[in-house]
């Protein structure tokens, strides 16, 4: 098999252009899917029988917590394709990860509480998808922590990757964990989402926020992916000939 | 090759590591005394009603070993990486994983057995009845095994970082979630007076997982932080 596209993701240049020419294939429709499902969810659905207009949050809090998870695997992936196969570019796309997908979990965290506060009557409850949410970030901060103590970009990058791997490894065992513990402290909460009871004028908004979500993360990944390629390519002379 | 097979080489770690905490017993007493001293505060500041601290005993017993054991962190591989130790390790020929599995088991042997062996001191000054002493005693042997090694990594990953102290928590707390739920869990199931099997059969695994996993990427981060 030939294997030259894979390799040619090694090259920073190769990466950089090509990325450039992508990001507008994901923000535009993103761009579109977002605000069409604003419009579905907002407007077009119904109210639900028991939460009202309150309900409506979770066009934003659903997607973002579910992408806040699927950004911690984005980023070990890349940061395990880097560490095997060295590939400076994998490391890249591992740094541009991590702090969009802590600011996705600020934002479900948030949305969350948002949405606890009318519906539970408080804005905390140590639910277990909130107290998982709330340690996923602490991993995000570790992993950006551990990235910024270290100066040398090579190190910090091999460093950070070996994290990610330990925190993918360990983030079931804590999903689990976090349940078994609030299975016994209180009784089942009072949010239950009979998901496949959900009707089709409800879902189908949520799903394209889901697909505009990823596509949103997809084009701030990118950018940032250039941005990043950018500064540690900064002294390189193809930087110098793309930028003149 | 010739030379000292793997387990002599391990031997070796564990002899040394010893004879160097008994040249410096402060290292090791530290945490131990902070151990007290935290589970201390808790009559102080909450309240000296035994009934009350009983209630609260798991959680701060858990808590508070998982505190020292983080304080007991630093000096693991800080020391023998400035002074070049872990270096040889590194070029000794021999398995690194397992030299580093040698040494984290060393610091078991001189945090968490201590820590273990002073639980029922302290869990007895928490109102813990005499009869939860087994239980609680059997579930900080198998997580302070893991939180060793869990450690371990945190400990060797900010190797190459500048300031290690906070850092290290910060890497390192999360991850010993499990830990902690399980541990409390068990320890209040044995309070209570309940079978307490389920509780130390996830610790046991996640102390094999740890034991299994944990050195691989303590050696990746050990090797990384020393270039």
């Amino acid at each position: 098999m030939d294997w030259t596209w894979f390799h040619k993701f090694g090259s920073p240049p190769h990466v950089y252009r090509l990325a450039g020419l992508l990001t507008p294939w994901f923000a535009w429709p993103a761009a579109l899917l977002i605000l069409g499902a604003l419009y579905g969810g907002l407007v077009l659905a119904p109210p639900d029988y028991q939460q009202g207009d309150g309900f409506r949050i979770i066009y934003v809090h659903a997607p973002s917590a579910w992408l806040a998870v699927m950004i911690y695997a984005v980023m070990a992936t890349a940061a395990g394709v880097g560490l095997i196969w060295r590939m400076k570019v994998a490391h890249a796309v591992a740094a541009s990860c991590a702090g969009v997908g802590a600011w996705f979990t600020v934002v479900s965290l948030l949305t969350g509480m948002l949405w606890g506060k009318p519906m539970w009557g408080t804005y905390w409850v140590w639910d277990p998808r909130l107290t998982a949410q709330l340690i996923l970030l602490f991993l995000y901060l570790g992993f950006m922590g551990l990235r910024a103590s270290i100066d040398d970009v090579s190190r910090a990058d091999r460093a950070s990757a070996v994290l990610a791997l330990v925190g993918v490894v360990n983030l079931p065992i804590i999903r689990y964990s976090v349940e078994w513990w609030n299975s016994i402290h209180q009784a089942p909460s009072v949010m239950k989402m009979d998901r496949p009871s959900m009707p089709f004028d409800m879902l189908a908004p949520l799903l394209a926020m889901l697909l505009g979500f990823s596509l949103y993360f997809g084009a701030v990944l990118l950018i940032r992916l250039r941005a990043e390629i950018l500064r540690r390519e900064r002294n390189a002379s193809w930087i110098r000939e793309e930028l003149t | 090759m010739s030379g000292p097979g793997v387990f002599r080489a391990a031997v070796w770690v564990v002899q040394r590591d010893l004879r160097l905490a008994t040249r410096r017993p402060a290292q090791v007493l530290q945490p131990l005394a902070f151990f007290a001293v935290v589970t201390l505060l808790f009559p102080l500041g909450y309240t000296p009603e035994l009934a009350k601290l009983r209630a609260i005993a798991p959680g701060v017993l858990w808590v508070a070993a998982l505190l020292a054991s983080m304080l007991a962190l630093e000096s693991l591989f800080r020391e023998d990486a400035d002074d070049g130790t872990l270096e040889q390790f590194v070029v000794s020929g021999q398995p690194l994983t397992i030299l580093l599995l040698a040494k984290t088991a060393t610091h078991w042997l001189l945090t968490g057995l201590p820590l273990t062996l002073m639980a029922p001191l302290v869990g007895g000054a928490l109102g813990v009845p005499f009869a939860a002493l087994g239980g609680i005693l059997s579930s900080l042997v198998l997580g302070t095994i893991s939180l060793s090694l869990i450690g371990a990594v945190g400990a060797g990953l900010t190797l190459a970082s500048r300031r290690g102290g906070v850092l290290l928590s910060l890497l390192t707390l999360p991850l010993a979630v499990p830990v902690l739920i399980f541990g409390a869990r068990a320890t209040e199931l044995a309070i209570a007076g309940d079978s307490l099997t389920a509780p130390l059969y996830l610790l046991g695994a996640v102390a094999v997982l740890g034991l299994t996993l944990a050195p691989l990427a303590a050696a990746a981060a050990v090797r990384i932080g020393l270039e």
